[in-house]
């Protein structure tokens, strides 16, 4: 039925501003429809009706005012219908609604950094409550990116030197992508992530503990699989490998229990305490032929998710 | 003109009917007068082009005023208003000597006509003159855009980045006109070159070149309120 | 039976004269300091092609990189970086060397003149001048290339190209500054041309309306591209000292950018489409063997759009941090498009009723042209609905949605009118069989590459994306075979139009039919383009029968 109505060409509904930004795409899709094989056909029935035939002559016909204000006049009203149309869905995309949660976004080359209201942060993973309005505030710290939630048919550019500002209502539980819609350089189509829409419970458990999944790995007392999930998550994986290719930071495959030399030239051992170290003063030792470019992890990183990551990095052989 | 044959167009050259022959007639034009309203159409075009390319400095300006306004008043402390007005003054004489060089072309007084050139020529060198004394000033003070701009101690807003944008503007949007006043008096000492050409029946670049210089003078009597006057 | 193709009012043809502008004076010195606007064309038409070739061979490359989530092309692994300097250097490339110059510079230089009577434009020397300015321009833009590409983008959004690329995005803007000089100079040329220089009897509603095209092309030409010199400037000159314009890290607005950039573009991209209208306008009458519909609108639509394209910019800017009521005011005003984009393809399509329709390549290409530019001008609507916008923009829908009419009106229009004046440039027909393939080729190519986009885009494509979702590499995949399909129909057009080189000059002066005047001289002309001066006696694209006719509409 999709490929009937004209859905197919339109990704899930994330949000209750969704449905009407389709209604309107598929009312527009609709009269597309109709005025391309309006032309499409009277163009080719003319060609084959009016085929040159020896000796016919073609009437004189030079203009016809009824019918240039005609096809003037109807189009103007139905844009100036699509017109309002549009206008009615974006003033809803451009007012918040007063009671909203606020959670700031930063876009730097190439992530995306939240803040929720509590002052935790996470990156490339946002965490939403469902049925309740969001509004996001926007920055970034280098270069214009542009913030997309497919699934919610929002999307706004994030601008250098200035706040911008989103908002949506999630409806549909579960994982929704989004990405940066502005070209900002070499990765910026790496420059995505996923939200999850969770009920309100799961979000507050979110918000203390940094997810669900959590109570599952604790249970079941796995740790390498936790520091895994917070590999991907937090961002690791941009710079860090797990299967020895060297990247803008040291692989972390043998990484564990390795004699490093520093750039300062001094060696040590890789444990527990370096790794800690590393993950939230990352600057203080870099190993010699690195840049001194990671970002600190402190605040972003619970105790349990760096004993995680210590426990996964262990993990790789 | 059905008389004319393929033979003597293949030959290019001018057109061979007519008595009288103008050796500056282009071939394709039919008469003299319609090659003449040609290039004034064509050299009104060319001013257009350049009245937008100085429209997108002057909204640049307006724009960074709008933003920066207690800098920009400032900063325009720093400019000489008389070195402004002297230039104003020289620039709208020269418009007049122009006129007179134009007048003169088109009723064939070649001396007169020599005369006037050199007058707007020497204003021309005075008016640069003028703003070498001026640039010398700034780049001795470090009243230079962006990164080279110096802090003053007038800066009432100290660390802005406003005094170095009114510099850019100011040296930009100055510069591009004073590019324009030295191809204008390359022009004048091509046309002083030329001079015994002109007469009344063909003077089309000393006509050109008179809207050119008008436009020129049009675009120094915008930018000196900008810079010099700023309240 | 092959039909017989006479206007009606052109009977007979003048002897072929044996000097012609292409025979006469064959040394290379003599072509390159030519000042005959035949000549000028030709050295355009194969400086745009050539790029035309390289920008074509780019996006060939692109979709082999997007076809498979390996990003290999022809086993060649090519990184994210690569990645976006060939696209930047696509669209730099199809924008500034082949599109703008392409109808203008080569078709409308050699036509223009000949169209309006007389013996070349109004300022030849500066018609070469502006050539060598493209020239200069173009070995720029192409010097940029070796000494590191540029990755920016064709947009040079700041502030990522003026601080944080570190590629050669000074001289690349330098040569879109040079470039924009060259279609200046054409544009004044041309204005002062149709001013001044019609034949005797030619008044402003007796010109073919591709003069009306081109002058409107003309006039958006001289008004918006100093704008966009004087932009290029100021980031080049930001870039150099640091100067807070457009770079929030020294005080300026990226979104000023944005503003100055799409003032000149958006114009631009109507200086890509009305040369497209401009020249169906002349091949549907012509082909239909009928007056054309609605002169008057037609010709008064050319000229509103080149009016509206200045006041739509913003809608490029739905969600760049514009304020609200902008927003507002540009989507109401990007509405006004439709009106005359509509009232002419009304008035082609009334053109074609009750005709005597010639289905002959150009005529192929005019059909084309008119399902094409239907897509491309629909897919518009959903851009300029606000709420939908919000969706679409910056997605793989807009890029399908510009290729539509950038690519599928303004190059299949190009194409159609190349096929068109062929006779007249070179003296030989083509061979017939060969345009319609080449024809069809192009249609089926062109819709199997970008349908497949509209859907991803819509779907949540990015655009100017390296890495992409797997959801997508099916429509991947289907357009990357699709750009082949394309690719071969324009090695075909080249094979049917070079091939006609090898035999005698054997085109009439008017091969199709045609009542404007540029049929009135051989093929090809001599090198002052009329035996005599031409003098218009009837309107053009009047098919009635000798002694009915008259002038006046």
């Amino acid at each position: 039925m999709n490929w009937l109505t004209g859905r197919f060409m339109l990704p899930p509904q994330g949000s209750a501003f969704a449905d009407q930004v389709d209604t309107t795409f598929l009312g527009i899709y609709w009269l597309s429809v109709v005025l391309f094989w309006g032309i499409t056909l009277t163009t080719l029935y003319f060609a084959w009706r009016y085929q040159y035939k020896a000796g016919r002559v073609t009437p004189h016909q030079t203009h016809n005012t009824t019918l240039e204000i005609l096809w003037s006049v109807i189009p103007l009203l139905i844009c100036v219908g699509l017109f309002f149309w549009g206008l009615n869905g974006y003033m809803k995309y451009a007012v918040a609604p007063g009671d909203a949660m606020e959670i700031s976004v930063t876009g730097k080359q190439w992530l995306w950094e939240f803040t929720y209201p509590d002052g935790s942060k996470t990156i490339n993973d946002m965490h939403v409550p469902v049925n309740k309005p969001v509004r996001l505030v926007m920055t970034s710290e280098d270069v214009l990116h542009d913030f997309f939630v497919p699934d919610m048919r929002v999307k706004m550019d994030v601008i250098p030197g200035r706040y911008t500002q989103v908002w949506f209502t999630p409806t549909v539980l579960g994982a929704h992508t989004f990405t940066c819609a502005e070209y900002c350089g070499k990765d910026h189509s790496g420059m995505k992530g996923i939200m999850t829409v969770e009920k309100q419970e799961d979000f507050d458990k979110f918000l203390a503990t940094g997810g669900t999944e959590w109570e599952t790995y604790r249970d079941s007392g796995d740790w390498a699989g936790w520091g895994k999930l917070q590999y991907e998550r937090k961002g690791c994986n941009s710079c860090h490998s797990v299967d020895g290719t060297s990247s803008k930071g040291p692989t972390w495959k043998g990484l564990f229990g390795k004699t490093e030399t520093l750039g300062t030239g001094t060696t040590l051992v890789v444990d527990d305490a370096y790794l800690q170290e590393s993950m939230l003063q990352p600057n203080a030792k870099v190993v010699k032929g690195f840049e001194p470019i990671m970002p600190t992890f402190q605040g972003l990183l619970r105790n349990h998710e760096i004993k995680g990551l210590v426990a996964y990095i262990q993990s790789l052989k | 003109m059905s008389t004319t044959t393929t033979d003597l167009h293949a030959h290019g050259g001018h057109d061979s009917h007519g008595e009288h022959h103008n050796p500056f007639h282009q071939h394709h034009f039919a008469t003299m007068e319609q090659q003449f309203d040609t290039a004034k159409i064509g050299m009104w075009t060319f001013l257009v082009t350049e009245v937008l390319m100085f429209g997108g400095l002057f909204v640049g300006f307006g724009l960074s005023q709008a933003k920066y306004p207690q800098e920009f008043v400032d900063a325009h402390h720093h400019l000489q208003r008389w070195a402004g007005s002297l230039n104003t003054v020289v620039l709208l004489f020269s418009s007049w000597t122009m006129v007179m060089a134009v007048h003169a072309a088109q009723t064939s007084q070649k001396a007169r006509m020599k005369m006037f050139l050199w007058i707007t020529l020497l204003c021309a060198c005075v008016f640069m003159g003028v703003k070498y004394y001026e640039y010398s000033h700034k780049f001795e003070e470090g009243l230079l855009p962006g990164m080279f701009y110096h802090s003053q101690p007038t800066d009432t807003i100290p660390g802005s980045h406003g005094y170095a944008t009114f510099f850019a503007f100011y040296f930009m949007m100055t510069g591009l006109h004073g590019i324009h006043i030295l191809i204008g008096m390359g022009l004048i000492l091509w046309l002083l070159k030329n001079a015994d050409n002109f007469n009344s029946e063909w003077y089309t670049p000393v006509d050109l070149f008179g809207l050119y210089w008008h436009i020129v003078d049009m675009i120094w009597i915008y930018l000196f309120p900008l810079y010099y006057l700023i309240s | 039976m092959e039909p017989v193709l006479t206007s009606g009012q052109h009977v007979g043809d003048h002897p072929r004269p044996e000097k012609n502008y292409l025979n006469e004076n064959t040394r290379v010195w003599d072509w390159m300091t030519t000042v005959d606007h035949k000549r000028i064309g030709l050295m355009y038409l194969v400086g745009s092609l050539f790029f035309f070739l390289i920008g074509g061979m780019l996006a060939l490359m692109l979709r082999l990189v997007l076809m498979t989530p390996q990003h290999t092309m022809f086993g060649i692994a090519v990184d994210a970086e690569m990645y976006n300097r060939m696209f930047t250097l696509h669209g730099a490339i199809m924008v500034f060397l082949f599109i703008i110059p392409a109808i203008p510079g080569s078709l409308t230089n050699f036509v223009l003149p000949l169209m309006l009577g007389a013996k070349d434009v109004a300022f030849p020397k500066l018609n070469l001048a502006s050539f060598y300015v493209y020239v200069a321009g173009a070995i720029m833009a192409v010097s940029s290339i070796v000494i590191g590409a540029v990755d920016t983008g064709w947009t040079f959004y700041t502030p990522y190209s003026s601080s944080s690329s570190q590629t050669a995005v000074a001289s690349m803007t330098m040569a879109a500054f040079i470039l924009g000089f060259s279609s200046i100079l054409t544009g004044l040329n041309f204005i002062a041309t149709v001013h001044k220089l019609r034949a005797p009897g030619m008044g402003w509603f007796d010109m073919p309306l591709f003069i009306w095209g081109m002058y409107s092309t003309a006039v958006i030409q001289i008004l918006a591209t100093p704008v966009l010199a004087i932009t290029l400037v100021l980031l080049a000159i930001e870039k150099t000292f640091h100067i807070g314009i457009f770079d929030p890290k020294y005080g300026g607005d990226p979104v000023l950018f944005q503003h100055f950039f799409w003032f000149y573009s958006h114009p631009a991209v109507y200086i890509m489409i009305l040369p497209g209208m401009a020249i169906i306008s002349e091949l549907i009458p012509t082909f239909s063997k009928k007056t054309i519909f609605g002169y008057r609108a037609i010709a008064y639509s050319s000229v509103s759009l080149a009016l509206v394209s200045f006041i739509v910019w913003g809608h490029h800017m739905f969600v760049a941090g514009q304020s609200q009521l902008a927003n507002v005011v540009f989507s109401a005003l990007t509405f006004l498009v439709a009106i005359p984009s509509g009232v002419k393809v009304f008035n082609w399509l009334t053109t074609m009723y009750k005709g005597n329709i010639v289905l002959k390549t150009p005529m192929w290409f005019a059909i084309a042209f008119l399902i094409l530019f239907a897509i491309g001008g629909l897919t518009g609507i959903f851009l300029g609905t606000l709420s939908t916008n919000i969706h679409l923009t910056d997605t793989y829908f807009v890029v399908a949605h510009f290729h539509y009419v950038m690519m599928g009106s303004t190059v299949t229009a190009f194409l159609g009118g190349l096929y068109y004046w062929w006779p007249k440039m070179t003296g030989r027909m083509f061979s017939e069989k060969g345009g319609k393939i080449s024809c069809a080729l192009w249609f089926i190519g062109f819709n199997a590459t970008f349908i497949p986009q509209f859907i991803m885009g819509s779907q949540g494509m990015p655009r100017r994306y390296y890495n992409y979702l797997d959801q997508f590499q099916p429509f991947h995949a289907f357009s990357t075979v699709g750009s082949w399909i394309l690719g071969l129909s324009l090695f075909t057009v080249a094979g049917v139009l070079l091939a006609s080189l090898r035999k005698p000059a054997d085109a009439p002066d008017d091969p199709w039919g045609g009542t404007t005047l540029e049929w009135k001289t051989s093929s090809p002309p001599i090198t002052h383009n009329f035996h005599d001066q031409p003098v218009l006696e009837r309107e053009p694209y009047d098919y009635r029968p000798a002694g009915m006719a008259g002038k006046g509409h």
